[in-house]
This record gives C-alpha cells, sequence and structure tokens, in this order.
C-alpha cells in the first residue's frame, strides 16, 4: 500500500438488519484524487460513506483511513476531523443555533480558541459567499442555503478529504457554480456522490458506479 | 426583534446573565404572594417590564398569554366552591356553594399566574433562547442541561417543521379528520412517524458532531457586559419586587 493511499476498503460487506446485504464484499482504494460514485437511488452510497466515516460498522472487510486500520471508534475519533463529510440531508448537519456557532464547533472542538474559530468562520463565510449569514438562524435558511453552510462546517476543519454526499442537492445554478469553484480551489482528494453528471464530469478524475453491492470504475 | 418604537427597549439590550436571575427571582417572588393586591400590583409591573422589553410584535406576546386561561378555567371551576374551599357562602349555585375564600384564592392564583407568564414572556421574548442559556452557562448552570436546551430549543422547531410538512401531505391527499377510526389511525401513524424521524435524526446529528470532533463538550458563544442599563433595570425589578413585597406585608397583617 503506497502512501497516497487515503482509503483503502476490502471485502467490506454490509445489511441493514432484516434485509439483503447492501454492500457485498467491496473492494476500493482512494488516493490523491477527487473521485465521483454514482448508482441507482437505495443501492448503497450513503451507507457507503457512512462505513467510511465509522458511523456503521461493516458485517465483515477492513477499513483503512490514511494507512491506519479503523475497526474500532476509537481508531476512527482522531481521523474524523480531517475529513471533511458533508450529509445528505443538511438538517442532520446543522444543529447549533447560528450559523456561526455551527461553523465554530468543529474548531472549538479542536482545541481552537474563541477568535481563531472566529477568524475560521469569516473565512468559510466569505469562501461560500455568505458573508453575512453568520449571525442567522441555521433553521431558517432555505434548503439550498442550509447544504452551503453544510458544506463550509466540512470546510471549517481544514481536512486534508472531502466525502461530498450529493452536494449539489438543493443548489441552484450559480450555487452550484459557485460549489464547483470552491472545490477546484480547494483541490482536495475525496469522495463525491451525486446524480448529477454534468457536475461530476466537471469536477472528478473518474467515477465509480455502486451495483449489487460492489463498485465499478466508469 | 426590534424596538416597537413606542417604549424603550431596555429589557432586549439588558445583559442575559441578569435576565436569567431575574426571570428566576421575579417568578419565584410573585409565586409567594398571598393577597390580592400585591398580585394585582404583581400584575401591574409585569405589564411595566413587558412594555420596556422592546418586542415587536406586542399583540403576539399578548395572545400567548391567553393560552395560560386554558389552566386558570380548571381553577374557576374547582376552587370557588365550598368543596374545595370551604368558608364564608356568598352566593348558592344550585346544590354549589361559592365561598368568598374560594373566590379570594382563584383571583389571586389567576393574578399570580398571568403575572408570571407576562413576565417570563417579557424576559424570555427579549432574547433569543440561546442568548438566555448562554447567559445560564456564565452563571453555572451544568453543561448538559444548558447543551440539553440549546438541542431542544434548535430541534422543537423542525419536529414542528416536520410535523406541519406530514400533516400537508395528509391533508393533500384529501385527509379530513373526522371522528372514525381512520382518522385516529392515520394520527397514530403521524405521531409514530415524528417519534421514528426524530430517533433518527438524534443519531444523525449525533454522527455529524463526531464527525467534527466532538468530545462532549459544548461552546456556546458569549461576551457579556455589565452595563449601566443594566444596573438601572435591576433597580428596575427590585424596586418593583419590594413594592409587592410591602403591600403583600401590609395586607397579610390587615
Ligand atoms: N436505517 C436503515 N434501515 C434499514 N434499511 C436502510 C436504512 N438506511 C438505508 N436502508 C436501505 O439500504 C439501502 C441503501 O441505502 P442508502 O441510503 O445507502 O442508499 P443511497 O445509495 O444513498 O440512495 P440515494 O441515492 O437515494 O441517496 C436502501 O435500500 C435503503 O432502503
Ligand atoms: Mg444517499
Amino acid at each position: 500500500m503506497s502512501s497516497e493511499t487515503l482509503i483503502k476498503l476490502s471485502g467490506i460487506v454490509y445489511g441493514y438488519p432484516g434485509r439483503p446485504v447492501v454492500l457485498d464484499s467491496l473492494d476500493f482504494i482512494l488516493g490523491q484524487e477527487l473521485v465521483g460514485l454514482i448508482g441507482p437511488n437505495g443501492c448503497g452510497k450513503t451507507t457507503l460513506l457512512e462505513i467510511i466515516m465509522g458511523l456503521i460498522k461493516p458485517q465483515a472487510g477492513t477499513v483503512e483511513i490514511m494507512g491506519r486500520v479503523c475497526s474500532e471508534e476509537k481508531h476512527f475519533r482522531p481521523l474524523r476531523p480531517q475529513i471533511g463529510f458533508v450529509f445528505q440531508d443538511a438538517n442532520d448537519q446543522l444543529f447549533c443555533p447560528t450559523v456561526a456557532d455551527d461553523l465554530a464547533f468543529g474548531p472549538l472542538n479542536m482545541g481552537a480558541s474563541r477568535q481563531e474559530a472566529d477568524e475560521v468562520v469569516r473565512t468559510v463565510l466569505t469562501n461560500l459567499g455568505l458573508e453575512d449569514f453568520g449571525s442567522r438562524i441555521t433553521y431558517d435558511l432555505s434548503g439550498g442555503e442550509k447544504k452551503l453552510v453544510a458544506l463550509g462546517t466540512a470546510l471549517a476543519l481544514n481536512p486534508k478529504l472531502l466525502i461530498l454526499d450529493e452536494p449539489t442537492n438543493f443548489l441552484d445554478e450559480k450555487a452550484v457554480t459557485r460549489l464547483e469553484e470552491i472545490i477546484r480551489t480547494l483541490k482536495l482528494p475525496g469522495l463525491v456522490v451525486s446524480h448529477d453528471l454534468n457536475f461530476l464530469n466537471k469536477m472528478v478524475s473518474h467515477s465509480f458506479r455502486l451495483e449489487n453491492g460492489r463498485l465499478t470504475e466508469v | 426583534m426590534t424596538s416597537n418604537g413606542l417604549f424603550p427597549d431596555w429589557l432586549l439590550r439588558t445583559d442575559p446573565r441578569l435576565k436569567v436571575i431575574l426571570l428566576v427571582l421575579w417568578s419565584f417572588h410573585l409565586a409567594f404572594l398571598s393577597t390580592v393586591i400585591a398580585a394585582a400590583v404583581g400584575l401591574s409591573g409585569s405589564f411595566l417590564i413587558y412594555l420596556i422589553s422592546g418586542q415587536r410584535n406586542c399583540l403576539k406576546g399578548l395572545k400567548s398569554l391567553l393560552a395560560i386561561n386554558s389552566f386558570l378555567i380548571f381553577i374557576w371551576l374547582l376552587l370557588p366552591f365550598s368543596f374545595s374551599v370551604p368558608g364564608t357562602v356568598i352566593y348558592s349555585l344550585g346544590p354549589l356553594d361559592v365561598t368568598r375564600e374560594g373566590v379570594n384564592l382563584s383571583v389571586i392564583l389567576s393574578l399570580k399566574a398571568l403575572a408570571i407568564t407576562l413576565g417570563a414572556l417579557a424576559i424570555t421574548g427579549s432574547s433569543g433562547p440561546y442568548d438566555l442559556l448562554a447567559g445560564a452557562r456564565k452563571l453555572g448552570v451544568p453543561e448538559k442541561l444548558t447543551a440539553l436546551f440549546l438541542l431542544m430549543t434548535r430541534y422543537i422547531s423542525v419536529i414542528g417543521q416536520q410535523y406541519h410538512r406530514l400533516a400537508q401531505a395528509m391533508r393533500v391527499r384529501g385527509f379530513r379528520p373526522g371522528s372514525d377510526l381512520h382518522t385516529l389511525r392515520s394520527y397514530a401513524n403521524l405521531a409514530g412517524l415524528l417519534l421514528v424521524r426524530g430517533f433518527d435524526r438524534a443519531e444523525r446529528i449525533y454522527a455529524a458532531m463526531l464527525c467534527r470532533g466532538y468530545r462532549g463538550r459544548f461552546f456556546i458563544r458569549a461576551d457579556f457586559k455589565f452595563k449601566c442599563l443594566d444596573l438601572g433595570v435591576a433597580w428596575l425589578f427590585v424596586s418593583l419586587g419590594l413594592l409587592v413585597a410591602g403591600l403583600d406585608v401590609i395586607g397579610n397583617i390587615n
């Protein structure tokens, strides 16, 4: 395994209780590039991302992140802040009263001071083109605004790797363009789930299709 | 929230820490009153506080005051009568005797309930719940408790929205509540779904928090300064409190 490898999954099996397996001895290697993940609804894309983040445990197989084998919560814990993970539903991600609070949450957890966190919040908001959003109440935001802020919460951690679950959902054309610019300037490797092939083609070097519990390169 | 322009918006600009203290003290103070006159003056005091709380939509606030009346109905249905509060009979309603003591108690309880609610509305309504929580945290309220309230205030509205969306979805498909089994079953489904979704969401939120390095500590943004205005507001509350307490003592002697 080269030092370039960020994520390595081997023989991952996962099935929700009482249902046929979603992932069936799946293998995947992510190097220093941004790749796409496509597949029909319900094929297990979100499930796969949750396994990578250690949020659910595969029934078989190993997860290796940045060269470290992760099988328990304590292995994932220090790695998660290095991964910018954006959930499919932003409502699941934003839980602080105001946008600024939510953006500051990650940095504060990492031991940043109030001032440092505020600085991060300002930078992220500027990058997202949401300068005036700091004091907005998170539940009052529109679907697209929530999605952008959710991306911001991931960026606030200054991640080494991005994992985005349908980032263009709810976004209008302008916001998608903005998102494309942001991702392009970040130049981070990672994994992007999307049904928006147009967007994927512009952003990623190549894509994988998830079907019948396995990945195939497309 | 901005001032309505007619009255000063002092409470709006008061230090949240002070507000938490005032909220607790004022509510308890009112709750211990035992004379009609003191309770009435207490209610006027709460009204005064409400006026300076800088709430734009006075009527909306006063409407929520009406909600407390549904509780008061029970007081008035039970307490004035001799079977619950025996005493001097002043009126007979068929087999039921209305007692002076009963009516007196009902009046006091009603006034106090209204006064406490109005005071709380004024204090909590003049700053977001988050400011108050930050204030409470600064005053040493345990983190677990404030985090609980923080998430609750954040998600009550989400659950509310979800409820409305589901209810709308039901209505769009021609659902009309009636008094039949179908209605009951539909409501049961709705409630069940809200619970399941709530639980699901809680798990996802926790996952999202873990992803951002959550280790059990919550940070609420707060940088408060005690100002002259705060002294003024505190003084106002203390004066009102003393006035009410004085009236109560005098009333009890007589
Ligand atoms: N908590 C759960 N319990 C049981 N089954 C689940 C659960 N979550 C997902 N599933 C099922 O597992 C399968 C994969 O779900 P997943 O969310 O990973 O799909 P997805 O590829 O992300 O779909 P989409 O494109 O719609 O987001 C689906 O058939 C889904 O019904
Ligand atoms: Mg999904």
